[in-house]
């Protein structure tokens, strides 16, 4: 009996488990691939990330620029001879480039057409050539041929981001397209190196504005903010870690500043309004606020990477440092401050590069304004290089949009460099035990 | 500028006085600095302590009262009519005759009087600052008097200045607790401001949010209405759709990087992944106003919904993507931290891989992985770029992705930049938003502590 049934059991029982089996395996290859969907599409996503914003920032790198032959005709600069800085100041530059275009295009009649001419260029141009004027007096009287920006619709026209004619809503019309086409033919129109960008400050043109204001900005503000927290993140993890007693204090500002690594940015921000500003009645928009709340918001980073490295120095050091008469005071500051260094520098850097990406808290204290000066000192008004990307991203502009990718380019090119001397530091002196 | 220089002033004192107070103590030990307590160098650095930080002390004090004392004094010196101006047009005044004592150009005429005030400022101030130099170098230089007096061989320099040392560090250790402080207390402070204008049960459960007051009596329709349900919904339905994306990618990622990929790639892997964590939110804010939105857009509309170029799946989307390395490396560590035995116990039994990671190493890493998820949690909610950028501006009440929604974050934002007023509500609400924020912030990060200290296993 017993053995007929097991002979009629085995093989349904051999298949249920080997069906079971292959399930088994079935599920466990399902498992592994969801596990390399999800880092795929973290890395797709990155992928994708870098790919939009360098395909719309490398045509930032160039600006189009008109040749145009410029007469600095005396009698219109300065008609009475005097050479006076004032008067060359003040002289009617926007006529020597009317005239430049008139006489490059002299059938051109009518109001209507001569502004839709002289739009081909930037309002830029005249005060360009009235700085070239004033550096050099000489000009006055003489001809030159002279690269001078076109304006920002020119500019998208020509690198072909919009389309020309009537019925782009009126930014290149039908005549400044065969005017443009025709500049080009001569060899009058072409791409060129966009120093602006790199050289100037903020400006409501997008063919003008650049980003070396914010970048001033942001290194008043990295300056203010290293300032404050590296010196009080290491003296707090030199506190915390070797000198603390165990107690309910010490417990509590443990606590305390692990919850300030994880409060939002917004709201340091809110506390920068409220004290700094409103009670402390520091100015609006500068560099030292933004330095001071950004310092606070990184203090906790350096802290724990600062104790961390602290803990990461052995015992023994310390013991033989005590052993040969050392005061608690010199074993900390002759020995293990200085083997920890790497550690809490490294640290130091990414709690900065960090505070360089911050935006938000710098919103709440009036970092967003409209600046065109670079800034020359940390009460002066200032913008950061995040900040620029906000404002520039929420521009009507087209062109602005390419300006706002090539400042990202830029930020995230000093994070690289930043998390780079990070982990340069960490090889080259970290110490194992 | 003249401040500056003091200070320099002072500092280079104190430097003197280090040189004088080392040469002193090894003058009385008759040039063998065995015969001192402590190293010369320590007795420099107390002279030089004595010095440099009363002179600070009075400068910092000084700079604090003096702007204060100089506009009670030029205020009580005007004339009687001035006197009676309401507290706002004594302001308006006191900064034209400064303006005016600048040389920066006034709007109006100045009279006799402003001007006479504003050379009354003047004198006052240069008074001010031959006031500073005087006192500050007399205390600084008593201070250096009295520490280089205390020098002998048999004084215990070093004891001293570490005492200075110590004290430093403690009073650098406390500038956490009182940035703690400071946030709560500004932020409690204008929030009371607020519910005296707004009543916490409309402010809390009200359901229409559209702050913008009327800034004259007399205009229509603005009235302002301070119901922060929406703001919640609109935040909470963005967080959701970030958990959504982080979690199952985080977690998997986690998982496949500690469990299954071999050593090579998980070290090329775990630090691309982690550059996700250090991209600026500003730029994934544009790449989701940019290219995510119109992409959703777009999609949704071939399908024929109708999707809002402002949609909350945009912004939930882009923010999760930026979430998931907090989850994943924090989830990683715990992973690993699960003792290889158990894993082997497991094998033993007959368990694949996928079966003991579900029903053993999971449950073991529980409470680290609910802690990561609870962070990432409060890192959504209080993340502010992407959403500015991405998420729209109106309080709408909808649970439908492809609408916009608006968020606390979003809103404080908003409220706060650009022209202001300190009074009105509309100002005030943004601390109240940003109080709610903080304490929500709070409430998940203790969670996350709470979960790891009290339910953490721990093996060996």
């Amino acid at each position: 009996m017993t053995e007929i049934a097991t002979d009629q059991a085995a093989p349904s029982a051999r298949r249920q488990s080997k069906d079971r089996l292959r399930r088994r395996h079935a599920a466990e290859r399902r498992f592994r691939l969801y596990g390399m969907i999800a880092v795929a599409v973290a890395l797709l996503f990155l992928a994708g990330l870098f790919a939009a914003i360098f395909s719309i920032a490398y045509t930032a790198l160039g600006q189009t620029e008109i040749a145009l032959e410029i007469h600095f005709d005396g009698a219109l600069i300065d008609p009475d001879g005097t050479r006076n800085g004032d008067v060359l100041a003040r002289a009617d530059y926007g006529a020597l480039v009317k005239d430049g275009l008139g006489t490059l295009f002299p059938e051109v009649k009518g109001r209507r057409d001569r502004r839709a001419l002289r739009k081909l260029l930037s309002v830029g141009a005249t005060f360009e050539l009235r700085d070239m004027l004033l550096a050099d007096q000489s000009l006055i009287g003489g001809r030159r041929t002279l690269w001078l920006p076109a304006s920002d619709d020119v500019d998208m026209y020509a690198k072909g981001l919009v389309a020309g004619g009537a019925d782009n809503g009126g930014r290149i019309n039908a005549k400044q397209a065969v005017w443009l086409d025709l500049l080009r033919s001569q060899g009058q129109l072409e791409q060129r190196f966009n120093w602006r960008f790199f050289l100037s400050g903020d400006s409501r043109e997008p063919e003008l504005a650049g980003i070396l204001g914010a970048a001033v900005g942001s290194l008043l503000t990295l300056a203010i903010c290293l300032a404050l927290a590296f010196p009080l993140g290491v003296m707090t993890a030199v506190y915390l870690q070797e000198f603390a007693p165990r107690n309910r204090w010490t417990d509590l500002i443990e606590v305390n500043i692990n919850n300030l690594a994880a409060v939002p940015s917004i709201v340091f921000g809110l506390l920068g309004l409220a004290v700094l500003l409103g009670f402390a009645g520091m100015p609006r928009s500068a560099p030292l606020v933004g330095g001071i709340v950004l310092a606070l918001m990184t203090l906790p980073t350096v802290i724990i990477a600062g104790r961390a490295a602290l803990q990461a120095v052995p015992p023994s050091i310390r013991d033989a440092a005590f052993g040969i008469g050392a005061s608690p005071m010199q074993v900390v500051a002759h020995h293990v401050l200085p083997l920890a260094m790497p550690g809490v520098l490294t640290g130091t850097i990414i709690g900065m590069a960090r505070a360089l990406g911050e935006t938000a808290p710098l919103l709440m204290i009036g970092m967003v304004a409209f600046i065109v000066d670079v800034p020359l000192g940390p009460t002066d008004p200032a913008t950061v290089l995040p900040v620029q990307v906000y404002l520039w991203a929420d521009a009507p502009e087209r062109a602005f949009a390419e300006r706002t990718a090539a400042a990202i380019v830029v930020l995230l090119a000093f994070l690289v460099v930043m998390n780079f001397a990070a982990v340069l530091l960490r090889r080259r002196f970290e110490q194992r035990w | 500028m003249s401040h500056l220089l003091i200070i320099l002033a002072i500092l280079s004192l104190a430097a003197i006085g280090f040189r004088m107070g080392r040469g002193r103590a090894l003058a009385l030990a008759g040039g063998d600095a065995r015969a001192l307590h402590s190293l010369p160098n320590h007795y420099g650095g107390y002279v030089l302590l004595n010095c440099a930080l009363p002179g600070l002390a009075v400068i910092a004090i000084w700079l604090a009262v003096e702007p204060h004392a100089i506009r009670w004094l030029v205020l009580s010196a005007l004339p009687g009519d001035f006197r009676v101006l309401p507290t706002e047009r004594l302001g308006l005044a006191y900064d034209d005759l400064r303006n005016l004592a600048h040389g920066v150009a006034v709007n109006h005429a100045a009279d006799a009087v402003l001007s006479a005030a504003a050379s009354h400022y003047l004198a006052l101030r240069r008074i001010a600052v031959v006031g500073l130099v005087i006192v500050s170098l007399a205390v600084a230089g008593t201070g250096l008097w009295r520490g280089w007096r205390r020098v002998a061989p048999n004084f215990a320099a070093r004891r001293a200045v570490e005492r200075y040392i110590r004290v430093a560090l403690i009073a650098a250790s406390t500038v956490a607790v009182f940035t703690t402080i400071g946030i709560v207390l500004s932020l409690v402070f204008e929030t009371l401001r607020f519910f005296g204008k707004v009543t916490l049960w409309d402010f809390l459960f009200g359901l229409e949010w559209s702050p913008q007051t009327a800034l004259r009596a007399d205009q229509v329709g603005s009235s302002g209405s301070f119901g922060a349900v929406p703001i919640f919904a609109g935040t909470l339905l963005i967080s959701a759709i970030a958990m959504a994306v982080a979690v199952p990618a985080g977690l998997f990622s986690a998982i496949y990087l500690s469990e299954y990929a071999s050593r090579r790639v998980r070290d090329v892997i775990k630090p691309v992944l982690e550059i996700l964590a250090g991209i600026p939110t500003v730029v994934y804010g544009f790449f989701a106003a940019l290219t995510v939105a119109p992409l959703i857009r777009d999609t949704g509309g071939s399908f024929g919904l109708d999707v809002s170029s402002e949609s909350a799946l945009a912004a939930g989307l882009v923010m999760g993507i930026m979430i998931i390395p907090f989850i994943s490396s924090l989830s990683d560590d715990v992973i690993t931290a699960v003792p290889q035995s158990l894993r082997e116990a497991s094998y033993g039994l007959g368990a694949t891989q996928s079966e003991t990671i579900r029903q053993v190493v999971l449950p073991a890493a529980l409470p680290g992985i609910i802690s990561s998820i609870l962070l990432a949690v409060s890192r959504a909610i209080g993340e502010t770029m992407i959403v500015v950028m991405a998420a729209g501006l109106a309080a709408n009440l909808t649970a439908n992705p492809f609408q916009a929604v608006t968020t606390v974050t979003v809103q404080i934002a908003t409220l706060l930049v650009g022209d202001q007023e300190f009074d009105s509500a509309k100002t005030l609400a943004a601390f109240a938003l940003g109080l709610v924020l903080f304490v929500m912030t709070l409430g998940l990060n203790l969670m996350a502590l709470v979960t790891v200290r009290k339910y953490r296993e721990k093996y060996d």
